[in-house]
């Protein structure tokens, strides 16, 4: 029973890790190259909820001062992620763009029929 | 003078990421290459006047923007990232003037000025990551020379080098999601991301919270072994040495990886070994097996692989693995042996890779069944390609030898003797493999392909026997390389927690 509440505790972490092991799967396991984009991102976007999560702190308001207030979520996480996020975007869109010349040199995205034209030459 | 020398590490990464921005506003290859190589040279005075700072007035701490840290970004200079500094910023300055001849020759006109952007930002990104003292930053100067090394890798002219581009992408920010990850579970136990910080707090918080710490050191060190493609996380590497243009594999080669097992140097000894007891957690136990797996497995794969470039591609995930190893083997000499390898390696296969870029450029191909006899029609090309190539087997009297000597002695001082037979026989390998593309340049017949080779322009030549010169002058004075690398690993290895106190 006590493991069963931890998990009901931490709910945050085991959705992450969901999401984690989710993404990481279909990056392992899907050949078509914009479904791999598509589970990296899933995969990249768990990191995201591993920051954020914490740093709500229940019962506490926005960090911004004011008397009235003394517990504060801690705002570090947000911004952090700020930046992965912005890192992530650019991430896919580059390989978004490489899928697209990948196109338009072999006619397909499926990693394995790419494999088998290269082996032809 | 003195206000700007209190700028230095500030300067050491805004120079080049400056220059990158106004290089994305030249159009002309030759006028990008021009200004590309003005910034390259610019950063090794920076870097060597940082490691005299440093050699003779300790760790320098710069606080990013005047927030003190722990809050701010600090940029923390010591022997270890000032000597790092100095490897990667000299090495690109010695490869730039190559650059300019193969580039035109490998890349579109149109490209060419976009090229020495995204290298610029790249050389940003690597000296970022040597330099920062914080662990997020680190990730973020990680992805930009990251997707920078991606999109010089695309500019291949082979179709094959957008799939190797996409498959680098890929694994590559899976290695950097694993760093994040692992940066946070520190960050969530430590509340800090200043690496000097962290290790401070970290002994206490690993007492509370021992298995988010160790899950921590494990998504650190399989996200880093990603970048530095430790064996068997090395499949990207090959393929992207292989068909990214001669001048971005010589300089990936050289530096990338380096700076990646900077990183993991910095994670082992600065944060895990001096808050906790390094005997008691699983990196040697993990590192030694793969190192000496690589230094087999891979030497055995170059031997068989056709294509010159993929067969030094093989060969550096060997050569990483002895890096790896001096690690693994955590003693004064070992360690020692592991950053001087870092330091020769980088050189050797700088020349390595400038050497196959000139015959590509005159030759037009680097398959080793066609290029019979290139050493006649390509002699001094050959001859640094030789040169550098005992360098990498270990000959005394080169770079090489140094490195394994001191690694050999670390193994013997860690009363592990068959690691140093399997260093010596791995070495053997690496003879095989030299020997037969010495085999075909030197005792074939010349084939149709070089008949009307010659040595490449003397901007080619000269940054290619530069760096075969140094493989070999870097095994009589060993002053910069073992002799900065022992004091490096003192100060590591005295930093490091001993016995289970906690």
């Amino acid at each position: 029973m006590e493991s069963f509440k931890g998990l009901f505790d931490h709910y945050n972490y085991v959705v992450t890790i969901v999401l984690m092991i989710a993404g990481l799967y279909i990056v392992i396991a899907r050949g078509n190259m914009i479904k791999k984009l598509v589970g990296l991102m899933l995969f990249q976007t768990s990191v995201y909820l591993l920051y954020i999560a914490p740093g709500k702190v229940i019962g506490g308001t926005p960090p911004v001062l004011d008397a009235k207030f003394t517990v504060y979520s801690n705002p570090l996480p947000h911004v952090l992620i700020l930046t992965a996020i912005v890192v992530g975007v650019a991430t896919i869109a580059l390989g978004l763009a490489l899928v697209t010349r990948i196109h338009e040199a072999y006619g397909t995205i499926e990693e394995d029929e790419i494999f088998a034209r290269d082996e032809q030459e | 003078m003195s206000a700007l020398t209190a700028q230095l590490p500030g300067l050491q990464v805004v120079i080049p990421l400056l220059g990158a921005v106004v290089a994305a506003f030249i159009r002309r290859g030759t006028i990008a290459w021009g200004w590309a190589t003005l910034i390259t040279a610019m950063t090794p005075i920076v870097a060597f006047a940082l490691l005299i700072q440093v050699w003779t007035g300790g760790p320098i701490s710069y606080h990013m923007g005047g927030w003190p840290p722990p809050i701010g970004i600090e940029y923390r200079v010591d022997l270890l990232n000032a000597f790092v500094l100095v490897l990667v910023s000299l090495v690109s300055a010695i490869m730039m003037p190559y650059a300019r001849r193969s580039v035109a020759h490998e890349i579109d006109g149109d490209k060419q000025a976009w090229f020495y952007c995204m290298y610029l930002l790249c050389l940003t990104g690597l000296l970022g990551i040597t330099i920062t003292g914080d662990a997020f930053n680190a990730f973020v100067f990680m992805e930009i020379s990251s997707l920078s090394s991606y999109v010089l890798i695309a500019m291949g002219r082979d179709r094959r080098a957008l799939v190797a581009a996409y498959q680098y992408l890929i694994i590559g920010t899976i290695g950097a999601t694993f760093y994040v990850v692992g940066v946070g579970l520190l960050y969530l136990v430590t509340g800090s991301l200043n690496f000097a910080d962290i290790a401070l707090r970290l002994g206490e918080a690993s007492a509370v919270y021992p298995r988010p710490v160790l899950a921590g050191l494990a998504f650190l060190f399989v996200g880093i072994s990603l970048k530095l493609a430790l064996f068997p996380l090395h499949v990207w590497l090959p393929n992207a040495y292989a068909y990214a243009p001669s001048f971005a594999t010589a300089f990936l080669a050289a530096t990338a990886t380096k700076v990646a097992i900077y990183l993991l140097l910095r994670v082992i000894f600065s944060i895990y070994g001096v808050a906790l007891d390094l005997k008691t957690l699983p990196v040697s136990a993990v590192l030694y097996p793969l190192s000496i797996a690589a230094m087999f497995i891979a030497s055995i794969l170059a031997v068989y692989e056709t294509n010159l470039k993929r067969m030094l591609a093989y060969s550096s995930v060997a050569q990483i693995g002895y890096i790896t190893l001096g690690i693994a083997l955590m003693n004064q000499a070992g360690l020692t042996g592991g950053i001087v390898h870092l330091f020769n390696h980088a050189l050797i296969k700088g020349a390595l890779f400038l050497a196959l870029g000139a015959i590509l450029y005159r030759a037009g191909t680097i398959k080793l069944e066609q290029l019979g006899g290139v050493g006649r029609t390509m002699p001094l090309t050959c001859a640094a390609f030789v040169v550098a190539g005992m360098s990498l087997m270990g000959v005394p009297g080169t770079a090489g030898f140094i490195s394994k000597y001191y690694l050999i002695v670390g193994a013997l001082n860690a009363g592990m003797w068959p690691i140093a037979f399997l260093i010596v026989a791995s070495s053997l390998i690496a003879l095989v493999y030299i020997g037969r593309a010495v085999e075909v340049a030197y005792f074939r017949p010349v084939s149709s392909a070089v008949a009307h080779a010659k040595d490449p322009p003397l901007l080619m030549l000269v940054p290619l026997l530069v760096l075969a010169f140094a493989s070999v002058y870097f095994g009589i004075d060993t002053e910069l390389s073992a002799g900065v690398a022992g004091r490096v690993a003192e100060t590591l290895l005295s930093g490091l927690k001993v016995g289970g106190a906690n």
